[in-house]
């Protein structure tokens, strides 16, 4: 049984209101679910707190059909429905379904778009920050190191983890919904510090140092380790947030990896001891030549025909600099006749982009920046798209399979290059 | 419920309580892990992951005996997407503990467990006659369908 403290028996018996109870009681059943011993205090909590398509306000239209009926039913999974307050923790909305403003292109309803108003304006309403993206980290929300969160999005969890020491669990939407109204979340896994050693070793004995590479190894990671915590060491340099945001979204897909150490490079992973809590454990696995080459095949094993329709850049989330890089390569050329590129960014960054001048550039060459979404979160790609490409190994394992869709992984160059020509000509060199 | 079934079972598994109550159907099971959002349509409850053995099969209304769960944080709004949809599993079995898995058996509210003395997923084949007693911490197993 989960231990409660006085206060947290107070919330769950109802001291703070019904929401706060509801919260704490599907808190307390997931705790036990975890065999979890207690609680630690949260206040950083990234989500998509109430946000549901019109559909399930539809389901739940006898308890009023609204955002507060979601939040109570679905979020909080609530038998009845409570009236929900503004959230106690600091609270971040995740990235959402569509572009405010770019949504017809994507081809959303009036009535898609109406719902995306109305529960934004509740998110707002709620004292949730409207960060719309899967990039909190670079939208206003940076842990520290040790601080307790609880995020949602693989990518992000494994950044916090990993790459800042911050400490969430993968978490989903009702437990997040749940911790932004009781600052609470269970004390398990990623919150303690044996949970967060080495339990496999990977030697890379190819050079990785340009994001495709980091990309094509955090791909790899993630089919080898699975769920479990990956030490690397070897021959990985240039380390940058972006290929730190590439590598473990590819990791976290293609497995579950929601930590990896790297050894002289990642905050907990000082030594090789120090990411293992001792000697090596586990597998020690090698990443040459060979692996290398695989997970390239792998990653277009989807891809036959190589005349593209689409290309989708921005999975995680285009920071600045990838941006500045994406425009750079795109200025003074024409994305081609037959061919669309649609730039996906959080709403922070596009404002970036925006006062310096990149999003003309994009604008000029026939590309779209949007924000909020992705292809794979909206299910939305231009009309008619067969063949589409990223330079996103996460983006590759997910769109083509929920589109039924073919697709390319290469660079940020050959997409770009795909973009322009309509001919994907990418390989590995 | 009260069990429907005569013959003693041919494997008895015991384990710990995810969530409790008790519960008889028939297993489908799968040595590989589970992705939620992108890899289920929550719709169908059925699963969708290119390369994954099950993909094109539907978990609603069957036990569903796996290793664990995989992939984006949506797994536990896809899983319970999938019951507001009529088509989630009525229990679960998972060998290994994530917070994705616990907390999609929390919102869905069916009978599963975890932490077994022997692995479900090395014993239990598609087609099994499974009863749960989650709170007795205790799965029964009928080969090749009910007995």
């Amino acid at each position: 049984m989960v231990s409660l403290t006085d206060t947290e028996k107070a919330m769950r018996d109802g001291a703070e209101g019904a929401a706060v109870a509801k919260a704490m009681d599907l808190l307390i059943r997931y705790a036990e679910a975890l065999d979890a011993p207690d609680f630690v205090y949260c206040n950083n909590i990234a989500g998509v707190p109430g946000s549901s398509p019109q559909w399930v306000k539809d389901y739940y239209k006898e308890d009023g059909g609204d955002y507060r009926a979601v939040f109570s039913r679905f979020d909080l999974d609530s038998d009845e429905v409570v009236d929900v307050p503004r959230m106690n923790g600091f609270s971040c909305h995740l990235q959402g379904g569509m572009d405010p403003e770019l949504w017809r292109e994507q081809g959303m309803t009036e009535e898609a778009f109406a719902n995306f108003r109305s529960d934004e304006a509740e998110v707002a309403a709620h004292g949730i920050q409207v960060m719309k993206t899967c990039t909190p980290y670079l939208a206003g929300n940076v842990p520290v190191m040790g601080e307790h969160c609880a995020w949602m999005e693989s990518s992000a969890v494994v950044f916090c983890n990993s790459v800042i020491g911050g400490r969430t669990n993968c978490e989903g939407r009702e437990s997040t919904s749940a911790a932004m109204l009781a600052k609470r979340i269970p004390n398990w896994g990623f919150h303690t510090d044996a949970f967060r050693k080495g339990q496999h070793a990977i030697k890379v004995e190819v050079p990785v140092d340009s994001i495709f590479e980091w990309g094509m190894l955090g791909y790899y990671t993630g089919a080898a380790v699975e769920d479990a915590i990956p030490v690397l060491s070897g021959d990985i340099s240039d380390a940058a947030l972006i290929k730190h945001k590439h590598f473990g979204a590819a990791a976290a897909s293609s497995g579950g990896v929601e930590m990896y150490h790297m050894v002289g490079i990642t905050p907990e992973a000082p030594t090789r001891e120090v990411a293992f809590g001792g000697s090596d454990k586990g597998e020690t696995l090698t990443y040459g030549a060979k692996e290398r080459a695989e997970v390239y095949e792998r990653l277009n094993a989807i891809g036959s025909s190589r005349d593209v329709d689409y290309i989708m850049l921005g999975c995680p989330h285009y920071s600045i600099d990838q941006i500045a890089d994406a425009a750079r390569m795109l200025e003074g050329r024409k994305v081609h006749a037959n061919t669309e590129l649609w730039i996906f960014t959080s709403r922070a960054v596009k404002a970036t982009a925006m006062a310096s001048g990149y999003d003309r550039i994009l604008a000029a060459a026939g590309a779209k920046l949007m924000t909020d979404t992705c292809s794979a979160i909206s299910q939305a790609v231009p009309p008619g798209t067969k063949v589409a490409a990223f330079d996103s190994a996460k983006q590759t394992h997910y769109l083509p399979a929920i589109m039924g869709i073919e697709g390319w992984f290469g660079t940020t160059q050959d997409c770009i290059d795909a973009a322009c020509t309509g001919r994907w000509n990418g390989g590995l060199n | 419920m009260a069990t429907t079934t005569t013959r003693k079972p041919d494997i008895v598994i015991r384990g710990r309580k995810v969530v409790g109550g008790v519960v008889e159907g028939e297993a489908l099971a799968t040595k590989q892990t589970i992705s939620g959002w992108g890899g289920v349509n929550p719709m169908k409850g059925e699963v969708i992951e290119s390369r994954h053995e099950l993909r094109g099969v539907s978990f609603a209304g069957k036990i569903l005996v796996f290793p664990g769960a995989k992939g984006s944080s949506g797994w536990s709004a896809v899983f319970h997407t999938s019951k507001l949809a009529g088509a989630s599993p009525i229990g679960m079995l998972f060998t290994i503990t994530t917070t994705k898995a616990a907390l999609g058996a929390v919102v869905l509210r069916i009978p599963s467990m975890t932490d077994f003395d022997i692995d479900p997923v090395e014993h239990i084949e598609t087609g099994d006659w499974l009863r749960i007693d989650a709170d007795a911490g205790e799965v029964q197993v009928w080969k090749g369908g009910k007995p």
